[in-house]
């Protein structure tokens, strides 16, 4: 089957052109150079103008592979070997250089910091433009209209370095859709940015979809936020296509086939016995279809769960097994409901003022941090976090959280306010790679029981480079780094504080993730956006905004009441009422 | 997210000065006949007219503390080319020093003439570093992405890597020291980290290429538009006569022997009045475009 790229006959965009197909994609086989796997087997897909399409799969399975197959990337900046073919509006990608497919094709990859290359954000929006040799008043008028579409115009004038991740991803964005491309690729565009930003952005892909017929294709991992705005999912496994179907034939078949790729809604429905289908309105509906669920209440208010007995109780669930995997909890857990309440009492339990509260692990009292000739980023932080206890940090992009991680771990020194630890703080930031240095893993020196108990195994992997793992073992590598000796008790950390760990990661390695946190027996502090890990591991949440602690609770109810920063299940089952 | 102090200390305000005023190509071409005229004198008066010319310039232009933090780093560099350059050289008379046998170097006796000849050396290198420096400060990078537009797409890549490549190692630098910090017990060695630094840099740059490459740089129907043509400013025409009189100072030193330095066998170094002329000379024709401050 191999074969070089080699250029195809055909040259001519309109007599290439299928009839409906701004990308076609026929037999595409692609494997990396250096590498004896296929990357991609024998891929068929069409995509046709205003289409918005899916591409799910667990990490390694070949998304960005695709997405980059479709932008030219591959294999004109890769390299590599590749048979079949794939047309992106009628031109041949073989033929064709990304640069030349860029009229027609946009692409917005992971990692925005990367992809900004002016120095300032009306440049960034000029950019392609000027590449395309647009004249100057035509320029002008796009960066405007992209800038007010998006809501960056405030930024326009702002130097590139200087924004923030979320506002990076808005302004690659805004220079990928500047240029009006036909196809717009998009690689996990969520997740670098908090619940709130992150809808806006699916909403307002819809939007452009719908006003001018843009075919949108989009790499997820966190499929509850991108299916009820898609049309289409293309399920992808070991470079195959193994599902290409609508949104709600697609999760009855990640139920049956595939449960990783399932969203807490699908499980939930197929737990009760519906048919699942995407999106929360249309989960409620389906629940109130079935009288599950009476118009505007939840659950409970419905009478169907009188007390605080679970789904399963009430007879509803056959499985535990469903509503454990629906993301509330990793652990065993009889129902949403019932782990939820059961996680309460835990905390009022552990947090009562009986004189049986343990010393604090982490004591944070007054905490400010600013800016030299900047802005106060903490604003009088006073928080205390018990040993054992599991802490979600939520918030918005830019309002604290890694901050106050830092801080916390004394990377940072607070303006004021004091910071007391009951021991080490063990601080995993967001990029595993940093931590990793050495040419082994077995150089890089981290004691064999903390491998074992991230769950390593130093033998099969000492010999390897640290940098060929895969992310999750990245991962762990760099948490069982950060750890040290466990079983040393002057090192053994006191706290342990990561920063956004789930981010690019499939729904497996979260959910292995926070079974590890639940083994740990110091405090854990996670900053993170992503609500259903923070269901999966925390017992509590502190959710930030502007430098204050503006709620603080058990993730029982912080996670239930809202709108953004609560699990899809919550968000199906309604308000909870006490 | 990485937070507002991840990022805030790397970026770059630019301040209005003479110099960012000027077109692109005019700036690119003023800081490299600063380089031109660095490589092509060797007096030691002249260089160190040329260094302050450097440093005074980047200060005129708002990004003086940066440069002179650029100077410190620059300034082991000189030392060392100087001190391989005494450890090396058997050339010069004047002995100053006796070191017998060493291990690589062999028998090694120190002139004075090789110490001189290595320490401007040493200057020569600082002043180039220190140009380099400027230019990456001082000029816009945008403005210089689109003039390399029309010329190559690999000369245009190479020129955008490396502006962009100063902020963005600047932060990864921050992340992966932060990241040792975390570790408990010891931070690995220096010869670690400069590894994964470096295979840090790799990655990026094939990051920014992929970029580059998807938003339609150097392709085809790339410049069939572009900018109109803009008249030159006043800042356009003194840069550019700054710079012709530069390059024309240092050529005409260099062919007419004014300024003329010579180390070995002995010293020859005139600090005369040709070299002062030609120091005074160099700096009055870089800086004076900078006393022009209208319209920036």
């Amino acid at each position: 089957m191999r074969e070089r790229a080699a250029p195809s006959t055909a040259t001519s965009p309109e007599a290439n052109s299928t009839p409906r197909g701004i990308v076609a994609i026929n037999g595409l086989h692609y494997r990396y150079p250096g590498t004896e796997d296929d990357a991609l087997r024998g891929v068929d897909l069409e995509i046709v103008p205003g289409e918005v399409v899916v591409l799910a799969g667990a990490s390694g399975s070949g998304k960005s592979t695709l997405l980059r197959a479709i932008s030219g990337l591959v294999p004109h900046f890769h390299g590599g070997e590749i048979a079949g073919s794939v047309r992106v509006a009628g031109l041949d990608t073989r033929d064709h250089r990304p640069g030349a497919l860029a009229r027609h094709v946009g692409s917005l990859f992971q990692d925005p910091e990367t992809q900004l290359v002016m120095g300032t954000v009306r440049a960034e929006l000029a950019f392609p433009l000027q590449n395309r040799g647009e004249p100057p008043p035509a320029v002008a008028r796009a960066v405007e209209e992209v800038a007010l579409a998006l809501a960056i115009d405030g930024l326009l004038e702002r130097p590139t370095a200087e924004l923030s991740g979320g506002e990076q991803q808005r302004v690659a964005l805004g220079a990928t859709l500047a240029t009006r491309p036909a196809v717009v690729l998009l690689d996990e565009p969520t997740s670098q940015l908090d619940p709130v930003a992150g809808d806006e952005l699916i909403g307002l892909l819809r939007r452009l979809s719908e006003d001018s017929e843009l075919a949108i294709v989009l790499s997820e991992h966190r499929l509850e936020r991108c299916l009820s705005a898609a049309d289409r999912v293309v399920a992808l496994d070991d470079g195959l296509v193994a599902c290409d179907a609508s949104p709600e034939e697609f999760l009855a078949w990640a139920v049956r086939e595939a449960p990783s790729l399932a969203t807490p809604g699908a499980r939930l429905l197929a737990g009760v016995g519906l048919r699942p289908t995407p999106g929360v309105r249309r989960a409620r509906a389906a629940l109130r279809d079935a009288g599950l669920l009476s118009p505007g209440a939840g659950l409970r208010d419905a009478g169907l769960l009188p007390s605080g007995a679970g789904l399963r109780d009430a007879g509803l669930l056959p499985s535990g097994a469903a509503l454990r995997d629906a993301g509330l909890r990793s652990r065993p857990a009889a129902s949403p409901l019932h782990d939820l309440e059961h996680v309460s009492a835990h905390i009022r339990k552990k947090r009562a003022p009986s004189g049986e509260r343990a010393a604090d692990a982490m004591k944070l009292d007054g905490l400010w941090y600013e800016i030299p000739r900047g802005p106060a980023v903490l604003k009088g932080i006073s928080v205390a976090i018990e040993p054992g206890e599991r802490v979600a940090l939520m918030g918005r992009n830019g309002a604290g959280k890694s901050t106050l991680l830092r801080v916390t771990a004394r990377l940072a020194k607070p303006t004021r306010g004091t910071v007391t630890t009951a021991g080490r703080v063990a601080l995993l930031l967001q990029n595993p790679t940093d931590y990793l240095v050495h040419d082994t893993v077995a150089a890089e020196g981290a004691p064999a029981g903390t491998l074992k108990a991230v769950g390593l195994d130093p033998c099969a992997i000492a010999t390897r480079h640290p940098r060929e793992l895969s992310g999750g073992e990245k991962q762990r590598l760099a948490l069982a780094i950060v750890l040290g000796d466990l079983d040393d008790s002057a090192q053994a950390p006191a706290v342990v504080c990561l920063d956004e760990p789930t981010r690019g990661m499939d729904r497996g390695v979260k959910e292995d993730l926070a079974r590890l946190l639940g083994t740990l027996s110091a405090a854990v502090l996670v900053a993170t956006h992503d609500p259903e890990f923070a269901a999966a591991f925390a017992d509590r949440v502190l959710l930030l905004g502007d430098g204050t602690i503006v709620a603080d609770g058990p993730s029982a109810d912080m996670l239930a009441g809202g709108i953004y920063f609560a699990t899809e299940t919550a968000r199906i089952l309604g308000p909870r009422t006490q | 997210m990485t937070g507002v102090v991840a990022i805030r200390p790397t970026a770059q305000r630019w301040r209005p000065s003479p110099l960012r005023a000027t077109r692109a190509s005019v700036a690119v071409g003023w800081c490299l006949a600063l380089s031109l005229a660095a490589l092509l004198l060797s007096n030691p008066l002249a260089l160190g007219a040329l260094c302050a010319v450097v440093v005074t310039a980047g200060t005129l232009s708002g990004v003086g503390p940066q440069i002179r933090r650029l100077g410190l780093y620059a300034a082991p560099l000189a030392l060392s080319i100087a001190v391989v350059n005494a450890l090396v050289t058997r050339d010069g008379l004047t002995v100053i020093a006796r070191l017998g046998d060493l291990p690589v170097f062999g028998t090694t006796d120190i002139t004075l003439e090789a110490t001189v000849y290595g320490a401007v050396l040493g200057l020569r290198a600082a002043t180039l570093v220190l140009c380099g420096g400027l230019y990456t400060l001082a000029v816009d990078p945008d403005a210089v992405l689109a003039l390399m537009r029309r010329l190559s797409f690999r000369s245009a890549l190479t020129v955008s890597i490396a502006n962009r490549m100063v902020p963005v190692l600047m932060r990864d630098s921050r992340r992966l020291a932060d990241a040792q910090r975390c570790r408990p017990g010891g931070a690995p060695g220096r010869v670690a980290l400069l590894r994964a630094t470096t295979s840090g840099v790799l990655d990026r740059a094939l990051d920014v290429a992929a970029s580059l490459e998807v938003r339609g740089y150097g392709a085809a129907w790339a410049g069939r538009g572009g900018s109109p043509t803009t008249p030159w400013s006043r800042h356009d025409l003194e840069f550019a006569l700054s710079g012709v009189l530069v390059t024309a100072t240092a050529v005409a030193a260099r062919v007419l022997g004014v300024a003329a330095f010579s180390a070995y066998p002995t010293l020859n170094a005139p600090v005369g009045p040709g070299a002062i002329a030609v120091s005074l000379l160099l700096a009055s024709c870089a800086l004076a475009p900078f006393a022009d401050r209208r319209g920036i």
